[in-house]
């Protein structure tokens, strides 16, 4: 059994830190919105999980890619570990999107080219999962797991795409410029900080999560040959 | 190669026809490789068919299943000639979407059950050439349950679906459905769920095809806002484009023992 790295310790405790001061940007350092009021500091852990979502499908994607040309199944563990971290983020996502919309837009659900292509993605990583739980050999869940973690990461944006073509009315606060959107404000520097921190401090969570459900992916292997050892 | 390659589905099927000869592809040139591939893929397809018109399973249950489907539309959604015009493409892809992973389902559970994707496998030629073979198989059968099933809609409820863009609408949105549901089929029935799976692989994947099939039929029924159905049409063709290509590229690594 391998020890657990003291790096890793020591980056567990920044990560927590890093996770209490943008908690605590988000409550006191950044203004209150001037229109839609508390609510709105939402809006800075909602981006921020979406976008986790989003990394770790595309990582996903990437280590499925490196699987199928490596045939290492190191990059399976890989693979999984995100999609199982991004399913959560991106439910965070949804849910903490929801609390706002239900005030802002009067309804906690909209078919918005955003909500729907999310709650896509999360079905798809869903059928990732179930896929996965259905194939007993490692080798040939590690190779369907990559193929459809791959065909998965690409529809999601021609599902945007098919519904973009409508109207959409979820703000766009980066870039913005669509004046049909509902919701929308103008960020102060504050604001952008903490929004900026946020994301970062996020991303951090993300690799720190990932490191710690490799090392147990690795862990589970090891347990599995020395059951099979004993069997014998 | 000495013995007949064992192409065929069921015992009784003849076996590939004759002309068949898949070996010394490598070395000949350039071309010679080409038709001898093209031959592979005909092969496969053809066995698919002889087998399909010994047996008619496949076309028929998807048949059948797509009338009850339109049956049930019917009571659900009190198909008045009011909301008809509005929800017909919907019904149709429903429909044509449900139907589809019957019929992929089980031309892959057959190669899978009598052990006959070994023995595609283990002929000399390229694995996509496979591919290709199923999934001209597939689409034929597609092409078949829709163009019986048009026509009954049609005489139902006194409506013309006959019009070249929704007919260009449906040939595109079959072509990438059966792409991608080709390659998920030979998928799933490796694994231990097999059926139950199939459809909760394929529907999130495929959404964007039946979005931009439904809005595109429905705007050639409908004839509303050209624009927005070209937009549909060339989204159909992208998704088609690039689902041949992934799955050309990845189906080695799902057939692969």
């Amino acid at each position: 059994m391998e020890e657990k790295p003291r790096v890793l310790t020591i980056f567990n405790i920044v990560t927590a830190t890093l996770l209490s001061i943008a908690t605590w940007m988000v409550f006191f350092y950044a203004p209150l919105e001037a229109v839609m009021g508390e609510v709105q500091r939402v809006f800075y852990f909602h981006v921020a999980s979406a976008w986790v979502g989003m990394l770790g499908f595309m990582v996903a994607a990437f280590a499925g890619v490196a699987l199928l040309r490596t045939k290492d199944l190191k990059w399976d563990n890989v693979g999984l570990a995100s999609v199982e971290i991004s399913v959560v983020f991106l439910l965070i996502a949804i849910i903490t999107g929801s609390i706002w919309a239900r005030p802002i837009w009067n309804t906690w659900w909209t078919w918005d080219p955003r909500l729907t292509t999310t709650t896509i993605m999360e079905l798809i990583y869903a059928a990732y999962l179930m896929l996965r739980s259905g194939i007993d050999d490692p080798e040939r869940r590690a190779r369907f797991g990559a193929v459809y973690a791959i065909i998965g990461f690409i529809s999601v944006p021609l599902t945007f795409l098919s519904i973009r073509i409508f109207r959409t009315i979820h703000p766009v606060v980066i870039g913005s410029g669509d004046p049909s959107s509902e919701g929308g404000f103008d960020m102060t520097s504050t604001m952008l900080q903490t929004f900026l921190f946020s994301l970062f401090v996020f991303s951090v969570v993300y690799v720190n999560l990932l490191w710690h459900r490799i090392r147990l992916g690795r862990l589970a292997n090891q347990v599995e040959q020395l059951r099979m050892k004993l069997m014998q | 190669m000495t013995e007949p390659l064992p192409v065929t589905s069921r015992q009784e099927s003849q076996p590939a026809p004759s002309g068949m000869e898949y070996t010394g592809a490598g070395s000949r040139a350039a071309r010679g490789r080409t038709s001898a591939y093209l031959r592979a893929i005909w092969a496969v397809v053809w066995k698919d068919i002889a087998a399909e018109l010994r047996s008619r399973e496949l076309v028929s249950a998807m048949l059948v299943f797509s009338l009850l489907v339109i049956l049930i539309f019917n009571f659900a959604l009190d198909l008045d000639p009011g909301t008809r015009a509005s929800v017909t493409s919907g019904v149709l892809w429903t429909t044509f979407a449900f139907a589809g992973t019957l019929g992929l389902n089980r031309s892959m559970a057959m190669e899978k059950d009598r052990g006959c994707m070994d023995g595609l496998l283990l002929a000399p030629v390229d694995r996509s050439a496979i591919y290709f073979g199923k999934a001209i198989g597939n689409l034929i059968f597609m092409f078949t349950v829709e163009a019986i099933v048009l026509p009954v809609y049609s005489v139902l409820y006194n409506t013309n679906l006959f019009k070249p863009g929704l007919l260009l609408v449906i040939l595109l949105g079959s072509i990438g459905y059966v792409a991608v549901g080709t390659l998920l089929a030979s998928m799933t029935v490796q694994t231990r769920t097999r059926d139950v799976l199939l459809p909760i692989l394929l529907f999130p994947v495929v959404i964007p095809l039946l979005i931009a099939a439904v809005k595109g039929s429905a705007g050639f029924l409908e004839g509303g806002d050209m624009e927005q159905t070209r937009a549909m049409l060339n989204l159909l063709i992208v998704y088609d484009v690039i689902f041949i290509a992934i799955s050309f590229m990845v189906f080695d690594f799902v057939v692969e023992e």
